[in-house]
Parts: structure tokens; C-alpha cells; sequence
């Protein structure tokens, strides 16, 4: 359950603390996400997103380290690794 | 010759099952397929009929003719790119183009609902003179109905299109043999997004416009240069996958397609990501899928990518051996079954 | 798209699968808790990747499999009134109820719609003062936070031609249920992460030592689960049963606290039936009173219904890991996805339309 996508937030309008919003970029398809539940997230951030509520800040440090790991090992693919 | 009919008045379809048509029987998937299986082909057994490709190909005299037929009930009337006018022309167009004919004369019928604004109509007529140009067709006929207010949702369009075959070759999904390479001309789901973003409820910014494209000129070029073609079909509702799903059963030949072969653009893949779409049920309406022998490929990909309708085109699979239906080999090396949707996809939250 | 396709990466999956087959000495029995991970494991063919010694039970996690005949019912009863605009997430419309699907009361005039957000449906409520608006509130702890805004919107703009169907459950009660039945054969779970990004993982301690089984909290793409499984079969071999996370990308331990904090204030823990499986104490959530006047049930009198699951139905037997789709005589003869028994049948990641569209051959070999 739970679908929920990661995208990158490029505004942010703030109302008052409810009713906080902002514009999310998932890869060039622009979306208002309810920003209500993440206070401490800023433009440039990275939030998943579920049914137009951010649910969380994507931890970067978090994010890279399998990445990292594999990288060591060799294992990622070369577009990936061009991506990353 | 026109084959015996065996018509009975009892209805085909169990009543039980369905007492009334739902919208998934226009969808594009499984249970429009059946309707049409169950209830229209069986009705009307002819050899034409069951062909199941775009159009029917019959000879009058010394010409091989093409004739086809659509109607257009899409909403919103205008999205990004189009609006039902163009639909309704390039749709028909493409059909006869995907039967391997030169598309000439088109017929349109307008069901309108009393009230309709004329300004909007002129726009919709205005649209299709433009597409019939770019598409160089004349509409040489027609029709015109008003019907109560609130028994017609704006606009109904049927076109019925002829054109003429210019060459020898037989094209149809029984054309298509093991080894076959499988040419898709373009990146998928853009029409399904363009529509999604203009519906209520499920609004975005985007710039994704629907691809509603003229084929047939593109068609033309293959055939003139020589290529083999030996199955082509038009992807529009129920996608690529239905399109493939429907050629494999009536070839009776199995289809296996790369996943990481299927040109998808970013922003429409994002679209998917957050709605829960997958791309190759996505409805399109300017793209094709090209059946040739694997010697023709580098050849008829040169003339594709030089196209402007064809720039994306890409090998996505092959026909192989063995029992039908549609197999993916997904991006991390596992296989699945590509199956026909059952109805419309809906946007998902799980 | 960053975040999701790198986590798709074959040379990285490869990685991973190499690391299970190599850690593996003896089967073990996982199970995957959420629907979206079951969809993704078919739709990639993860499991085709899987040592044999690995075996996947597919869980509870689909909240639309899971809500109740009745609530159907009742979403189709009011549905059906004509001042009604019924607003749902699209998952429920093919869902059937003892007679039919919300999809079916809109092919007869219903005004039923499809909203992306729960927020969409106060946005038509406002838009329309002179309908009744009802949102259908399905989900688990995921939704709960943002169907607990769209409430809350409700009330603080006055907006009372709005109201919710409550059909909110919760993971872990979901997860005892499944342990605690003499035929549980899950020795291992992956936790779903989109849950867990809400409410934290502590809830899990107890049960991983309760049981005595890991859990691990996974996310939902190809590598997450790999992941995902490498490190629950890695506790399993070393003896451990613990709650570790996979998805820390996305998951922190205390989860979200904004989010738990409203949560809370709009809603209840309450008892709940779940289709196929029965009522499971303190499962779901309720409105509190401090938001009742929008619960739908009481403001359209449905509270009261009943039904009967299908017999031939094993949907809750499918739900608890205890049988496969294809064990069902069934399955794709009698319930496909065009005449679906059950809600596993119906919903895009209910195990048996999951393995109906990708795996059916399975089921033809099986019978052959």
C-alpha cells in the first residue's frame, strides 16, 4: 500500500502552520504537496510523497550509503553510477 | 465471398455477468475485447471482420481498398495538444495507415448536445480542416445530429475513413512470424498524462502534450523504400501492451519485449510514479508498433528516426516460438506476463 | 527520477540476490507486510530471483482487500443517494460489495469521483454547498495523516457539507493476528515502510521479541527489497530477532511526530473487522468525538449494516500467508479480475490480481 514517490521541492507558500504548502517536481511533473508534516523542509529538499502530503524529508547521507557500498564493490551499473 | 453467417438472437454475452455496460467496456482492455469477441464478431462472421486489425482490406475491381472506422467521446473536448477535432481526423488516418493504405476521404458525423457552445464547435471544425490537411485527406462527407440537452456530454464524433493500397504486401497480425523484430516509433503515455492533467481531481502543472500525430506519411515512407512490413498497429487506448497482447493472440505467435528497450519520457514517468500508472497501459494517440523481418531493422529504424513522428523509435522486442502471449523481461532481469488490463487504470494510493 | 531509479538498478539487484543465495543454509518463510511491496516483488519478478530456500507469504498490507463487505456496502449506499458527490482514492471503485461496485452505482448516474488527495474532495465540498460531499477513508497509517487534515481543514473552514467514511486500519494488531494463528508459518517480516515513515518502528520491538521473529522495515523498490530480505534472512541465519531499517532514507525511528500528533487528535483507536480475516481488537481507527459530526455512517444512518463474505472466497486465508492465489480452486476460472470474489482479486496489489496478471502460468502448469 502506500504509494509514495519522492520529488524535490522547488517553492513553498507559507500560510499559517496548518496550512502549509508547496510546489514538488517529480522528475518535470509539478505538484501542490501539503508541506504541513515536514515544518523543517526547505526548497531544494527531496520529500516522499503520498495522496499530496509530504511525509518525510529524504535523508540523503541515508540514501547514498548502499550506493556508496556498492560503488566500492563495483557493482553498479554505469548509467547509475553516471546518475548518482 | 461473404461467409455464412450463424446468427442467433439469444445474446452472447451472459446477461448475468454484465446487465449493463460499464465504462471499462470502452477501455480499451479486457472486457472490451471480450464484448467485441463475444458480441460483434460472432454477430457479423465475416472473413474481413475477423482479421481484428484496424481496417477492413477488400479489392473493388483492380484497387485494394482500405476502409476504417472510430468515434471520439473524449473528455476534456481540449487538452494540451489536441482536442477531439484532431483526434477524430489523425485516429482514422492512422487506422487506414496501420492497414498499409493512403489514407483519402474521410467521413465525419457530429452528434452535438443542444446547448453546445458554437464557438467551441467552430474551434473542433477549425481542428480537424488543420489535421485533414497536415494528414492531406478531404472530408467529402457527413452528418449532423442535436440531441436533448444532457443525453450527449458536449460532443460525439464518428469518422469513417478510406484509402487506397499501393503496393503488394499483405499486413496484418497473421503476416507476423517468429524472429519478426517489433519497432515501437516513439515514447509511450503522453496522450493518457495530457488527458489526466486536464481532468478534475488530478491536476498538475505540466508540459506534457497528448501525441496526437499523422502516421500515415511516416507509413508511406516504409513501404516506398521497401521495407517488409508485415504487422503494424496504432497503440491508442489500453497502450502498448494491449496493442501487442491483441497482435500475439491473433498471430497465434508469442512477443517478448525488453522493459529497458520502451522509450518513456521523464515527466510522464513521474506522472506514473506519483498516480500508480504503468506507462505500457497508457493510452496514446500518434504511435506505433512496426512487425518486420530482423534484416530490415537497421534500415527501416534510419527511416523512422529521420521522421519527425518516428524520432524516438526503438527495437523493443521480438517474436519468438512457443505458446502466445506477451512476455517482459523487467529492468532488473526477471520475466512477467504483460496481460491485458481488466478496464480503465485507475489512479492508486497502494 | 532520483530516489526511485537508482534503487532499480540490475548490477546493483544482482548484488543483492548473489548475497542472499550466499547467506542462505536452511528455508526460511518471509513475509511481506504492505500490497505495494507484494506489486513490485510481481511486477519486477523479484521472487523468480529468490533462492528456493527463500519463500515470500504475501500479508494484510492492502487496506482496500481488507475493508469490510459491509463497508462497501454502506460506501455504496450512500453513494447511490442523489444529493451525494462520493469522492475515493480510485483502488476502491472495483472493489465489489454483496452486490456490486462503486464503479457499477456510477454507470447508473451515481456521482462517484475519483480524488488524487483527500484534500481534493473538502476543495469539491467547497466548490458544491449544496451537495453532500463523502470521502471514502481508506488506508493505513500512511493515509491516516492526511485524511486527519483534510478533517481538520473541514472543521477549521467551517466546511459542513463534508464527512468521511472510516475505513482506517493499523499494521501491527495485523501482524499479531497473523502470528498468533496456530497455522502461521512466517518466520520473518518486512515491515512497510510508508507505514513506518508515519508511525516510527518502535511499536515492532515488542513483537519481534514477543514471536521471536525479525522484522525489518523495507521500502518498496527493487533494491529496497533485495535489501530488504538479504538483512531478514541474515538475522535469521545468525539466530537474531531484531528491528533494523532498511528504508532509512525515508524512515526515522520515532517516525513522524506533526503527523501522529493530528493523527491522534482526529482519530481513535476502535475494533475492526477485516474482510476474510474477522474482527481484530484495537486494528483501526475511528473519528474522535471532537470530529464526529463528520463521520458519514452516523450522518447517512448506515452504522448498522451486515454481510456475508462469498464462501468459496479464501481471501483471508490468502491475506494471512496461509494459502497462494493459485491454491484457490478459483482463481482464474470462476474469480478473475473481471468477476472477482474477493478484494485480493480486485485491488491493483491484492495478491491474487498480482499473481492473475503476472503469473498465471503458474497456476496452468500446476493444473496441467
Amino acid at each position: 500500500m502506500c504509494l509514495a514517490v519522492p520529488g524535490k521541492i522547488i517553492s513553498i507558500e507559507e500560510a499559517d502552520g496548518t496550512f502549509r504548502n508547496g510546489r514538488v517536481d517529480f522528475a518535470g511533473i509539478v505538484k501542490s504537496v501539503n508541506l504541513s508534516y515536514v515544518p523543517e523542509a526547505k526548497i531544494g529538499d527531496y520529500v516522499v510523497v503520498h495522496v499530496g502530503f509530504a511525509l518525510s524529508i529524504v535523508d540523503e547521507a541515508e540514501a547514498h550509503q548502499v550506493f556508496d557500498y556498492l560503488r566500492e564493490m563495483g557493482e553498479l551499473s554505469e548509467l547509475t553510477e553516471q546518475a548518482l | 465471398m461473404k461467409a455464412q453467417t450463424q446468427f442467433s438472437p439469444v445474446c452472447p454475452v451472459p446477461i448475468s455477468e454484465y446487465p449493463q455496460i460499464l465504462l471499462a467496456h470502452g477501455g480499451g482492455g479486457k472486457l472490451m475485447h471480450d464484448l467485441i469477441e463475444a458480441m460483434f464478431v460472432p454477430t457479423f462472421s465475416n472473413s474481413l471482420l475477423s482479421e481484428r486489425h484496424d481496417g477492413a482490406v477488400f479489392d473493388v475491381g483492380p484497387a485494394r481498398m482500405a476502409f476504417t472506422t472510430d468515434s471520439y467521446v473524449v473528455k476534456p473536448l481540449f487538452f494540451p495538444g489536441g482536442d477531439i477535432g484532431s483526434l477524430a481526423v489523425n485516429g482514422t488516418v492512422n487506422d487506414l495507415a496501420m492497414c498499409g493504405a493512403r489514407p483519402l476521404y474521410l467521413s465525419a458525423g457530429f452528434i452535438i448536445e443542444e446547448g453546445f457552445e458554437t464557438e467551441k464547435l467552430w474551434e473542433i471544425v477549425r481542428s480537424m480542416k488543420i489535421a485533414a490537411d497536415a494528414a492531406e485527406v478531404d472530408l467529402v462527407t457527413g452528418d449532423t445530429k442535436v440531441v436533448d440537452r444532457g443525453k450527449g456530454d458536449g460532443i460525439f464524433i464518428n469518422t469513417a475513413g478510406v484509402g487506397v493500397i499501393e503496393h503488394e504486401m499483405l499486413i496484418g497480425p497473421r503476416q507476423v512470424r517468429a524472429g519478426d523484430a517489433v519497432i515501437l516509433s516513439g515514447d509511450i503515455g503522453r496522450h493518457g498524462i495530457a488527458i489526466m492533467a486536464a481532468r478534475e481531481g488530478l491536476e498538475f502543472e505540466s508540459a506534457i502534450e497528448s501525441d496526437c500525430a499523422p502516421l500515415a506519411e511516416l507509413v508511406m515512407e516504409l513501404i516506398n523504400d521497401g521495407i517488409e512490413i508485415h504487422c503494424m498497429r496504432d497503440l491508442t487506448r489500453g497502450g502498448l501492451a494491449s496493442a501487442l497482447v491483441e497482435i500475439a493472440e491473433a498471430s497465434g505467435h508469442p512477443i517478448r519485449i525488453d522493459e529497458t528497450a520502451i522509450p518513456v519520457r521523464e515527466d510522464v514517468r513521474g506522472a506514473c510514479e506519483i498516480l500508480g500508472f504503468d506507462p505500457l497501459y497508457l493510452a496514446n494517440e500518434g504511435r506505433f508498433v512496426l512487425f518486420v523481418p530482423e534484416l530490415n531493422v537497421p534500415h527501416a529504424m534510419r527511416i523512422m528516426t529521420s521522421h519527425r513522428f518516428g524520432k524516438n523509435a526503438s527495437v523493443i522486442g521480438h517474436v519468438t516460438e512457443g505458446h502466445t502471449g506477451v512476455t517482459l523481461r523487467s529492468r532488473i532481469g526477471a520475466t512477467r506476463i504483460v496481460d491485458m488490463f481488466t478496464g480503465e487504470q485507475l489512479p492508486r494510493i497502494c | 527520477m532520483k530516489y526511485v531509479d537508482e534503487y532499480r538498478d540490475a548490477a546493483a539487484a544482482e548484488f543483492f540476490r548473489k548475497a542472499i543465495h550466499d547467506t542462505v543454509t536452511k528455508p526460511w518463510t518471509l513475509m511481506e507486510v504492505c500490497g505495494g511491496q507484494t506489486h513490485s516483488i510481481v511486477k519486477f519478478g523479484i521472487d523468480e530471483l529468490l533462492p528456493k530456500e527463500v519463500e515470500m507469504v504475501h500479508g494484510p498490507g492492502c487496506p482496500v482487500c481488507v475493508t469490510p463487505l459491509e463497508l462497501i456496502d454502506k460506501a455504496i449506499e450512500i453513494a447511490s443517494r442523489p444529493n451525494v458527490i462520493f469522492c475515493s482514492f480510485g483502488d476502491m471503485l472495483r472493489v465489489p460489495g454483496s452486490e456490486k461496485d462503486l464503479l457499477m452505482v456510477k454507470a447508473n448516474g451515481g456521482d462517484v469521483r475519483i480524488v488524487y488527495s483527500p484534500l481534493d474532495a473538502v476543495k469539491i465540498a467547497q466548490q458544491n454547498p449544496e451537495r453532500e460531499i463523502v470521502f471514502f477513508a481508506v488506508g493505513f497509517e500512511t493515509t491516516a495523516p492526511a485524511n486527519a487534515m483534510a478533517v481538520h481543514q473541514a472543521k477549521e473552514l467551517s466546511v459542513h457539507n463534508f464527512s468521511i467514511l472510516v475505513s482506517h486500519v493499523l499494521v501491527p494488531p495485523a501482524i499479531e493476528a497473523v502470528m498468533s494463528s496456530p497455522q502461521c508459518r512466517v518466520q520473518g517480516f518486512l515491515a512497510a515502510g510508508h507505514v513506518c515513515t508515519v508511525m516510527g518502528y518502535t511499536e515492532y520491538e515488542p513483537l519481534a521479541k514477543k514471536y521471536n521473529v525479525p522484522i525489518v522495515v523495507t521500502g518498496f523498490e527493487p533494491l529496497d527489497i533485495l535489501h530488504g530480505i538479504y538483512m531478514t534472512v541474515k538475522q535469521l541465519e545468525e539466530g537474531r530477532a531484531e528491528v533494523e531499517n532498511q528504508y532509512a532514507r525515508s524512515v526515522r525511528k520515532e517516525g513522524n511526530r506533526p503527523a501522529q500528533e493530528l493523527v491522534s487528535r482526529v482519530f481513535r483507536v476502535v475494533p475492526r473487522k477485516w474482510r476474510g480475516v474477522g474482527e481484530i481488537p484495537a486494528s483501526g481507527l475511528g473519528l474522535t468525538y471532537e470530529y464526529e459530526e463528520f463521520d458519514a455512517e452516523l450522518r447517512f444512518n448506515v452504522a448498522d449494516y451486515a454481510a456475508d463474505e462469498p464462501a468459496e472466497c479464501i481471501s483471508g486465508l490468502v491475506l494471512q500467508g496461509i494459502k497462494k492465489p493459485h491454491e484457490c480452486p478459483a482463481f482464474g476460472t470462476r474469480c478473475t479480475p473481471e468477476h472477482p470474489f474477493g478484494a485480493t482479486m480486485v485491488s491493483n496489489e491484492g495478491a491474487c490480481a498480482a499473481y492473475y496478471r503476472y503469473r498465471r502460468h503458474l497456476a496452468k502448469t500446476a493444473t496441467a
